[in-house]
């Protein structure tokens, strides 16, 4: 099994609050990874730390064989993580296909210079980007829906064009922040076969996620966090009869999910 | 007839530099939601540079074709003010970016003191006279109706710039990025776009259409001075805010507007207030139109959200 990305020993502090606390976790390439835990535990501020929108306090992300940057996002981005919002946060009034285009300036090159000449480098890249664009809102479902400015997409379908928006950055590996949230039983399971196929097309997905059968259903491995420290890590049918989950999730009397 | 047919055009021209300025302030306000107040001194550093350069060409090589002579000006007016608009972001406004709204204002303010500041202290406290190097003679296209050859190619000119601003924004990959950008910057560069570039070449886009818009604001009227930059540069605002600030075509519209009122204004004020008031009185019209707007489309004619950022 190849390693992807490698977390040491992350910490994160918010004055008086230890949001994460010596978090270390392993992602191989290809599996879905799962990220669960209570509200509060700190799931969506150890992505936040990945992806470069905070600076760890303490430890390092080694991904691909090298360290991440920090405080770069965009560089991470470039590297190969993409993420989406546990709220989302399209660019509410660019439309669907514009949304996808941009999350592909990384990957694309043109300079001032080839925009004001418009040479063929450009002329061909701007193509490329577009069609490519529209095979991957076919890919998450809403391709007719390209032109429709973002905002005025239903909520299943702006989460469907985050994950398209993150796929476009090309990335080796996808964060997903909660994206079952809100969404109905048949939108879920319309999810997860979406999921399935990302990976499927080889790549590897972190998911934190409410949703436990989702989560039981498609991850490989689970690492469960609570108040900021990871209490567990193996796969999900081990995960669920960990004393110290069911501790953390039943501990405080109404976290069963 | 003719008084009308000479306003619209005495508009249009200077409606047209209006719009220039104002795509900058408007450019700026829609990514940082920062009013550059710092922008119309641009536009005097453009002038002056121009003017400078073209008294050194003078003096080399008098008998350069005045086109050629007004070409080079503005290759070298444009770049210094690229720079000083690049320098003004990187040097002063970055270290802001996430300070409290009033902190970058202040501080927009306290560069436009700098820059006059330094401008009087390079080219004095004097009025100079711009070298008017196109031809000023009036054409008379219909009976009583005059237009200069520099006010023609300050309209096309600034109609070409437009239209080429336009499709930057909407149809390449740096426009997308920059219009990413002024949606959320945060999430821009998590979702990979290098948000401190974008933001730099929006100001460095917005410096170079306020150099050309000095060297035509100080071709039109033939004169360059230190404080030259502040009532253009606050009328420009008040068009970007009558357009509705934040948005590309509001600042176009507003600024045509304005000028369009100004105009005129100064052409019909006398008359309407029985000779009380005469054309000297031109400014007011702009800052009636702002309070008015304030007052009652806040928003301005274009712009919808600016309640979420301001």
């Amino acid at each position: 099994m190849i390693t992807l990305l490698e977390a040491r020993s992350i910490g994160k502090r918010f004055g008086g609050l230890q949001a994460l606390t010596d978090v270390s976790l392993t992602i191989n390439k290809g599996e879905v990874y799962g990220l669960i835990g209570p509200n509060g535990a700190g799931k969506t501020t150890f992505f936040n730390v990945l992806t470069g929108a905070y600076t760890p306090d303490g430890g390092e992300f080694v991904f691909n064989g090298s360290e991440l940057p920090v405080g770069k996002p965009h560089r991470i981005v470039g590297r190969g993580i993409a993420r989406t919002f546990q709220n989302i946060r399209l660019f509410r009034d660019l439309t669907a296909l514009e949304n996808v285009m941009a999350g592909h300036h990384v990957r694309t090159k043109a300079g001032v210079w080839g925009i004001l000449t418009q040479n063929r480098r450009t002329r061909e890249e701007e193509r490329l980007t577009t069609q490519r664009a529209y095979e991957l809102l076919d890919y998450v479902g809403i391709g007719r829906f390209a032109e429709v400015v973002s905002k005025n997409l239903s909520y299943g379908d702006q989460r469907r064009l985050e994950i398209a928006r993150a796929l476009a950055t090309e990335p080796q590996l996808l964060a997903l922040d909660e994206p079952a949230a809100g969404m109905n039983a048949t939108e879920t399971a319309q999810l997860k076969l979406l999921i399935e196929q990302i990976r499927h097309d080889g790549v590897t997905v972190m998911l934190i996620e409410h949703d436990v059968k989702l989560v039981m259903g498609l991850c490989d491995r689970v690492a469960v966090l609570d108040f900021g420290k990871k209490i567990a890590e193996d796969v999900p049918f081990e995960v669920q009869k960990n004393e110290a989950v069911i501790a953390a999730y039943l501990g405080g009397g109404k976290h069963a999910h | 007839m003719e008084t009308l047919i000479q306003q619209l055009i005495n508009g249009l021209v200077i409606g047209s530099v209006y719009a220039l300025i104002a795509l900058g302030y408007t450019m700026v306000y829609g990514i940082l939601g920062l009013i550059n107040f710092a922008h119309g001194d641009v536009l005097m550093v453009g002038a002056l540079t121009a003017l400078q350069t073209m008294m050194f060409l003078m003096g080399v090589a008098p008998g350069m074709s005045p086109i050629y002579m007004l070409t080079i000006a503005l290759m070298v007016a444009i770049p210094v003010c690229m720079t000083l608009g690049f320098l003004m972001e990187r040097l002063a406004y970055r270290r802001l970016r996430n300070a409290p709204r009033l902190a970058p204002l202040i501080t927009a303010i306290g560069m436009s003191f700098l820059l006059q500041t330094i401008a009087m202290i390079i080219w004095g406290r004097n009025y100079h006279t711009f070298p008017q190097l196109i031809s000023t003679t009036p054409l008379q296209p219909i009976e009583g109706v005059f237009i200069t050859p520099v006010q023609i190619i300050i309209i096309v000119a600034s109609a070409a710039i437009m239209i080429g601003l336009s499709l930057l924004v909407t149809r390449t990959r740096i426009g997308r990025a920059m219009r990413a950008t002024a949606e959320n910057h945060r999430v821009a560069s998590l979702m990979g776009v290098d948000t401190n570039a974008i933001i730099a070449f929006t100001f460095v886009v917005g410096a170079a259409l306020a150099a050309v818009a000095g060297v035509m604001y100080a071709s039109n009227y033939g004169i360059a001075h230190y404080g030259m930059g502040f009532m253009p540069g606050l009328k420009a605002f008040t068009a970007a805010v009558l357009g509705g600030i934040g948005n590309l075509g509001g600042a176009m519209l507003g600024g045509i507007m304005l000028g369009l009122v100004e105009s005129f204004g100064a052409g019909y004020i006398e008359h309407l207030t029985f000779g009380f008031l005469n054309s000297s009185y031109q400014d007011i019209f702009a800052f009636i139109i702002l309070g008015l707007v304030l007052i009652f489309k806040p928003t301005g004619l274009l712009g919808e959200r600016v309640s979420d950022r301001a």
